[in-house]
């Protein structure tokens, strides 16, 4: 409900600025160079990547140390250094993955010109993050009796992340062809030995590992969905700070 | 009717009912709730509180085995963990060995040399030591705990833990159990002092691992008083035997008998280790807690319009949370022991119980009509949302059994908490949030009529105000605005970030505050892991006083034989922890005399020594050979005391060639515990220097860093007064501006109706007259020049006989007026402001004569254009009723159904003069004017009589009107070429206006304006006008027709029938007909960007969308009617009879903040440009800074301001605001925007 306000709006928005810009000069005062950058809808992506890109570090690296086997914890001589326990390219590559895929889910959106409206607040996005994250939690913390049980809970698990939180064909869509995708790289590094997975089970992976990429990929582009939601609203708060 | 129906409509009947229930009796309600959620939790307390101290548990050891892995039934006490085999045995060899007797040649470092060096032949003893018997032959070998290499990080711990054998462990390790080593260190304390870690430590040393006992007892120091050393060989045992332990203790007692030695060998302790958390593990559980604020940070802000915002978001986090607890005592009480770890499950819990329902629930109780009694609100609320409750309950519900048949054991647990946590919610959200609720809603009922009740009391008292019209700053009024922001962000907006940055620590004092914290932790570590800290003392206080410390072994006087000359009494008072607390202690040459002073003795400390270590102790030495103690216990035997004595002899002989060559420190005559006492005394006071010079410091840097008036004139938030500069949180406050406005005089009576198409402004007063001014400035937009807001003519008397037109003739009977130019006059402003206009056809200070005669006999200007200087004087009585008499005679029941303080222009209605009534033949003359509207130089005036008619704007005469309807106009829109008119009777008339001559452009009107109002035609004098009915819906609405809006060829009405309905403007053709309201639509807003808001009698704003007629946005901001609303770009703007204005994000629907004014104000709103408000209030328009809420400026408009409230409000293009102010009309000019616009 909240979005189609925000998409009339923007259009509102984007046909008054053209209807002052026909007739004759701008409304405005001339900008100055900074706020013409900040509103710059580039420059403006690239905030958003940014916030994006940190959000998905953060969760790798918080992530990661829930794989962390729990009996070295009890004194390791390098607390600081097991949370860099992961080889230092991982945190970036996920940072730059979330970065895209939550860029590309609200441009995906408007060029489908289906805008998402499914509970667009910041509060369900939240909800959406803890999900993911204990989904992570079980996937390292509770213990399987096998590993297709352990896939399917996860799959089960993901996909009613998708119907709690996004329940768009688009997100679906997206989200499976990116966890394929995914899948297929990490295969292909682990097939080349760049790392290892302690107890692959498929092929050379864990069976797992999809289901978290697509509950990871549907959390991300609800948050990237929610920033873009704030694109106009953040240009409109730099202009007064001029 | 469907099951489903039918179902909906029972859950909705049943949750009206109990929204009843709940609001009737809120006390006892909540008693019950209170009490069901205590007996609930009630099965908690049995379960053991969280920590990760650890756990003893002791047994005998005569009648020890192992324990079996599966629980054998009820076992009395034995705890749960008591299952298998430890990870291990620990045997201690409680070493105390002293000098003896003491010898004056002997030097300090005598006194630990020689008994330290007596560890290697004990550990030989102990390596050999072989005991068998029938079942074969033992040794420590065997038994011991093998232990593989140290955990890869500790290499520099390599030399001094045993690797690749038996985990044994003594002081001898230091020197790789090798006494050549041992005798060769020239300096045993820095062989020590080299392992121990710098700075804070939290957790057990190397010292205390290799001695056993805490470094404060061992007594290897040179300041050793009592000149006895204490240490431990420790022994890890991998299995317990429980005859070659016997042996060994037996061998050991026989080699070094303890005389005096009374400890109790027959318990031994099993320590069970609890989880031990991690940073490792902290950091996502950290990471959880703080999504989970998040989540109910951004759930509970959406928590409005209720009396106590902060109050029902706590009873929103209690009741999910009482819920949780709720759901695990009721596990528990049913036999199902939790073994998930609760804080790690917690923040998922929540997050899938979730707060919606409570969220729903308010807001649905808030929106519904204020009017309502409390309880009925609440049942009301409760059952519209009673299905969507029940089917999210069912969803989850079934998404949570679905997770049950995973049949994982863990998910299957957290599905279980999950289901009775959704239930006890469902019951607590019935029960207690609804009734806290019903509570904060009568609360801000009650608070409403207190607000209220004043404002019905009266008007303020009249202040004396400003002598000239044109002084700004006016007298404080009593009543302040009362700005209430509810987003911070809006208020960060204008400092530099740095700046904010630098003031937000400065406000909060958060580098105080953390640095404070930190201090305060780091003392509590400090005390906390202190050898001799509060932990230690208080388990030795616990140790002491427990029953099963021996009672009386440490009473006794422990060397009865050895050393009859020292004081019997005193080492009582050695076992407590206190280290020889002797108030005289003997002089070192007393000591001497003395001879054979060997005071070792035995307490009941020493029985459980370990107990005085850190009990990080154990999983530390562990922990370096990576085995982890965790969820694990370890079983420590009773001590094995060893009593050593040194004589002398053997003492000097073992002494290294350096011992001598440094001789022992001068040891003051004081006692050491003076000595002590002197360095804590030294360390005091340089701490208190220490103090005082950063307070000094921190005092200069605060000096030099904040403003010296810090604090101190900051402005009371939400007082500020009327007419006060604004200044915000740090001082700054906005360029003054002078704003002066001008008042523009000419009506006899209050004004009506104001209508302005951005050129002309034609204004319409009670009496009749329609006043056309030109609002057209000149290009010098600070300083008007005379003719720059000339009135151009006509006050065009309605009810004149010459401009009657009523019927008979078209425009041919009318005269048109000549325009006369304004001649070149002197500046007016500087001293008089008011701009009399120039030709003024009144024709009621006529003499009643004249309205027998035609028309065209008329008009004699000569006399009106000498009177342009003169002020226009109030007509005597005699001519004109007085306005109240006007007043009081409605032509119509119009009247009635509309609310006085409407704001739109539209809707007000000009009232006919009655006097004459009885003149006129026709009863057209009892009609008044409605409705007025200007486009071009046309006026259209709707008549109550059902009558439209167009007047020239220019000339004032009138140039064709329309009888088709016989309703009365209520509401005129005139777009384009066309006329909409909306009926009394709900109907609605397209008229077009036709004209034979093409369209020109008025020659002195100028360019078109710079606005986004697209120029109006303009009809010159010549062309013959006619208006025609195109179009007449005749039921458009059910009741009268109250708003009429057009804009971007849409005409939007609303109606006292509740609802909206969009027309276009061409083919008149209804598009949509938009329900949502439960009230009477008051306020319409639509602009050429297709932006559609209503306002309605209920309070409601819905913003639609005009393409598709979906209702986007339904919020509920005013507690009455919506008076008025206006749109930006980003946001929308309502006022409401509640004399509140609400700004509400456009794109969200989200309340940003809402400005409360004072009572009685007048509910015009105008938008200058995109962030300055403006708003009409008692004899004065006040402006608002849209993007903070702050009020800028308040402009008063005259002397006689009290009590004549602005009721309308134009904006006009060029930055221009013109309001009514009872029979005058105020030009306000802000001259700060217009800079900007340009």
């Amino acid at each position: 409900m909240s979005l189609t306000l925000t998409a009339m709006s923007d259009s509102a928005v984007t046909s008054g600025q053209q209807q002052w810009s026909g007739s004759g000069p701008p409304p405005r005062p001339s900008r100055g160079p900074y706020i013409s950058a900040i509103t710059n809808r580039t420059t403006n992506l690239g905030i958003r990547g940014a916030m994006l890109f940190s959000v998905g570090v953060f969760l790798a690296l918080v992530l990661n140390l829930l794989q962390v086997q729990r009996n070295v914890t009890l004194f390791p001589p390098d607390v600081i250094s097991s949370i860099f326990s992961s080889a230092w390219w991982v945190p970036p590559c996920c940072g730059t993955a979330s970065a895209i895929i939550g860029l590309l889910y609200p441009c995906i959106d408007s060029r489908l010109g289906e805008p998402h409206k499914f509970k667009r607040e910041w509060s369900s996005v939240m909800r959406c993050v803890a999900v993911f994250v204990g989904i992570n939690h079980a996937s390292a913390k509770v213990d399987f009796a096998n590993n297709v049980q352990l896939s399917l809970t996860l799959a089960a698990l993901s996909i009613g992340l998708w119907w709690t939180f996004d329940r768009s064909r688009s997100g679906f869509g997206l989200g499976v062809s990116i966890a394929l995708l995914a899948t297929l790289a990490t295969q292909l590094l682990v097939y080349n030995g760049v790392f290892q997975y302690t107890s692959p089970d498929f092929l050379y992976i864990r069976s797992w590992l999809p289901c978290i990429f697509f509950a990871g990929v549907i959390t991300m582009g609800n948050i990237g969905r929610q920033l873009a939601l704030y694109e106009y609203k953040f240009i409109q708060e730099k202009t007064h700070q001029d | 009717m469907t099951l489903r129906e039918q179902l909906r409509e029972k859950i909705s009947a049943a949750f009206y009912r109990h929204g009843l229930l709940c609001a009737s009796y809120p006390v006892p309600i909540i008693l019950f709730t209170s009490a069901s959620i205590l007996t609930c939790c009630y099965p908690l307390l049995r379960l053991p509180l969280p920590g990760t101290g650890p756990v003893e548990f002791t047994t005998g050891v005569r009648d020890y085995s192992v324990p079996s892995h599966e629980p054998q039934g009820d076992l009395g006490e034995r705890p749960d963990w008591y299952r298998g085999p430890p990870v291990a045995y620990i045997q201690q060899v409680l070493v105390k060995a002293a000098v003896s007797p003491w010898d004056s040649s002997l030097v300090t470092v005598d006194v630990f040399r020689s008994p330290l060096s007596r560890a290697f032949s004990l550990l030989e003893e102990i390596r050999n030591h072989v005991h068998s018997d029938s079942s074969g032959i033992r040794s420590l070998e065997t038994l011991c705990l093998q232990v593989t290499g140290l955990f890869p990080g500790l290499r520099r711990m390599q030399s001094v833990l045993p690797e690749h054998g038996c985990l044994l462990v003594s002081p001898g390790n230091y020197w790789q159990n090798q006494r050549e080593l041992f005798d060769s260190d020239p300096d045993l304390l820095k062989t020590i002092q080299k392992h121990e870690p710098k700075g804070l430590h939290t957790s057990a040393t190397l010292r205390d691992l290799l001695f056993g006992v805490p470094g404060k007892y061992t007594g290897v120091s040179h300041y050793n008083r009592k000149r006895v050393v204490t240490y431990t060989i420790t022994l890890v045992l991998s299995s317990y035997d429980a005859r070659f332990l016997g042996s060994l203790r037996a061998r050991l007692k026989q080699l070094h008998p303890s005389a005096n030695c009374s400890l109790r060998d027959d318990h031994m302790v099993h320590v069970h280790f609890k989880e031990e958390i991690g940073i490792a593990e902290l950091i996502p559980l950290v990471t959880t807690y703080i999504i989970l604020f998040a989540y109910i940070y951004f759930s509970t802000r959406k928590i409005d319009m209720v009396k106590s915002k902060w109050g029902l978001a706590l009873a929103a986090v209690v009741t999910v949370l009482s819920s949780l607890l709720m759901s695990v005592g009721l596990c528990t009480l049913f036999g199902l022991t939790p073994t998930l770890n609760g804080g790690e499950i917690f923040p998922y819990l929540v997050v899938v119980i979730g707060l919606e329902n409570v969220l729903v629930l308010t807001k649905s109780v808030v929106s519904t009509p204020v009017d309502l009694e409390v309880k009925l609100r609440i049942a009301q609320g409760l059952s519209n949302e009673s299905w969507s409750i029940m089917k999210n309950m069912a969803t989850e519900l079934c998404i949570i059994l679905i997770g049950y048949f995973t049949l994982v054991p863990a998910i299957q647990e957290f599905c279980l908490f999950a289901v009775v946590g959704l239930v006890s919610d469902f019951f607590l959200q019935m029960f207690f949030f609804t009734t806290v609720l019903s509570i904060d809603i009568r609360r801000m009922e009650l608070a409403d009529l207190n607000r209220r009740l004043p404002a019905e009391a009266g008007l303020p008292p009249p202040k004396p105000g400003p002598l000239r019209p044109r002084e700004v700053p006016p007298p404080p009024r009593p009543s302040p605005h009362t700005i209430t922001l509810q987003t911070p962000a809006f208020r960060n907006l204008r400092l530099p970030k740095r700046l904010r940055v630098v003031y937000f620590l400065a406000r909060t004092r958060l580098a105080q505050r953390i640095i404070m914290v930190g201090t305060v932790i780091w003392i509590g570590i400090l005390v906390y892991t202190d050898p001799a800290g509060i932990r230690t003392y208080l388990a030795a206080q616990v140790s002491e006083q427990s029953p099963l410390g021996d009672p009386g072994g440490g009473g006794l006087p422990p060397h009865l034989g050895v050393a009859p000359v020292f004081r019997g009494g005193d080492p009582t008072s050695t076992l407590s922890i206190h280290p020889a607390p002797d108030p005289t202690p003997l002089p070192e040459n007393q000591s001497q005399g003395h001879h054979g002073s060997a005071r070792i003795t035995w307490g009941a400390e020493d029985e459980e020594g370990w107990r005085r270590l850190s009990f990080r102790h154990w999983p530390s030495l562990f922990s370096y050979y990576n085995i982890t103690l965790a969820k694990r216990y370890i079983s420590i035997l009773p001590v094995i005391p060893v009593t050593v004595h040194v004589s002398p002899q053997e003492a000097i002989e073992t002494r290294h060639p350096q011992d001598t060559r440094h001789p022992p420190p001068p040891i003051p005559k004081v006692s050491a515990d003076l000595q002590t006492d002197l360095t804590l005394y030294k360390v005091a006071a340089l701490g208190l220097a220490a103090g005082v010079l950063l307070v000094l410091l921190l005092f200069c840097l605060y000096r030099v860093l904040c403003p010296r008036n810090y604090g101190q004139n900051g402005v009371a938030h939400g007082r500020r007064r009327r007419g006060d500069l604004p200044c915000d949180d740090y001082g700054y406050s906005p360029p003054v501006s002078e704003i002066s406005p001008l008042l523009l005089r000419g009506h006899s009576m209050d004004i009506e109706c104001l209508a302005s198409d951005g050129m002309l402004l034609a204004s319409c007063c009670l009496a009749g007259q329609i006043r056309v001014w030109d609002a057209q400035t000149e290009r010098h937009n600070i300083d008007f020049v005379g003719g720059a807001t000339e009135p151009e003519c006509l006050g065009s008397e309605a009810r004149g006989p010459s401009v009657s037109g009523d019927g008979l003739s078209e425009e041919e009977d009318s005269y048109p007026l000549r325009h006369r130019t304004a001649p070149a006059r002197p500046t007016l402003f500087t001293d008089q402001p008011d701009l009399t206009p120039l030709i003024d056809t009144n024709f009621t200070s006529q003499p009643p004569s004249h309205l027998s005669t035609p028309p065209r006999e008329g008009f004699d200007f000569g006399g009106l254009v000498e009177r342009a200087y003169i002020e226009h004087e109030p007509p005597s009585n005699s001519t004109y009723p007085s306005p109240s008499s006007a007043s009081s005679s409605p032509p119509s029941g119009a009247q009635l159904q509309r609310r006085p303080s409407l704001g739109d222009a539209a809707a007000f209605l000009t009232q006919e003069r009655a006097s004459t009534a009885g003149t006129q033949a026709t009863a057209d003359w009892e009609s008044s004017v409605w409705a007025m509207e200007l486009r071009g130089n046309l006026i259209a005036a709707g008549r109550s009589s059902g009558k439209l008619e167009l007047w020239d704007a220019v000339e004032g005469s009138l140039r064709c009107s329309n009888e088709d309807g016989v309703s009365g106009i209520t509401a005129l829109a005139f777009l384009n070429n066309r006329i909409v008119a909306a009926r009394l009777n709900g109907s609605l008339d397209f008229f077009t206006v036709e004209i034979n001559k093409p369209l020109c452009l008025l020659q002195y009107r100028g360019a078109p304006g710079r606005g986004s109002m697209p120029p109006s035609p303009c009809y010159s004098s010549e062309d013959v006008i006619s208006c025609q009915l195109t179009r007449s819906v005749q039921c458009a609405h059910q009741k009268p027709i109250t708003v009429l809006r057009a804009a971007a060829g849409r005409v939007v009405t609303g109606s006292q029938d509740h609802t909206v309905r969009i027309y276009r403007l061409e083919d008149s053709c209804c598009l949509f007909t938009l329900q949502g309201h439960s009230g009477g639509i008051t306020a319409i807003y639509i602009d050429q960007t297709m932006v559609l808001a209503s306002g309605g009698q209920d309070g409601a704003i819905c913003l639609w969308d005009v393409l598709t007629g979906s209702r986007v946005s339904h919020v509920y901001g005013h507690r009455g009617d919506v008076t008025s609303l206006v749109c930006t770009t980003s946001c929308v703007i309502s006022s409401g009879l509640d004399d509140l204005i609400c700004i509400w994000d456009r794109s969200t629907g989200i309340k940003l903040y809402s400005i409360q004014q004072e009572v009685g104000c007048g509910a015009s709103l105008g938008v200058i440009s995109e962030s300055l408000l403006v708003t009409g209030g008692q004899g004065c328009v006040s402006f608002w800074d849209l993007n903070f809420g702050d009020l800028l400026q308040t402009v008063y408009l005259g002397q006689s301001s009290d009590g004549q409230g602005v009721r309308q409000l134009l904006v006009l293009d060029n930055a221009a605001i013109v309001c009514d102010f009872g029979s005058e009309l105020s030009l306000v000019y802000v001259p700060s925007v217009l800079e900007k616009l340009d």
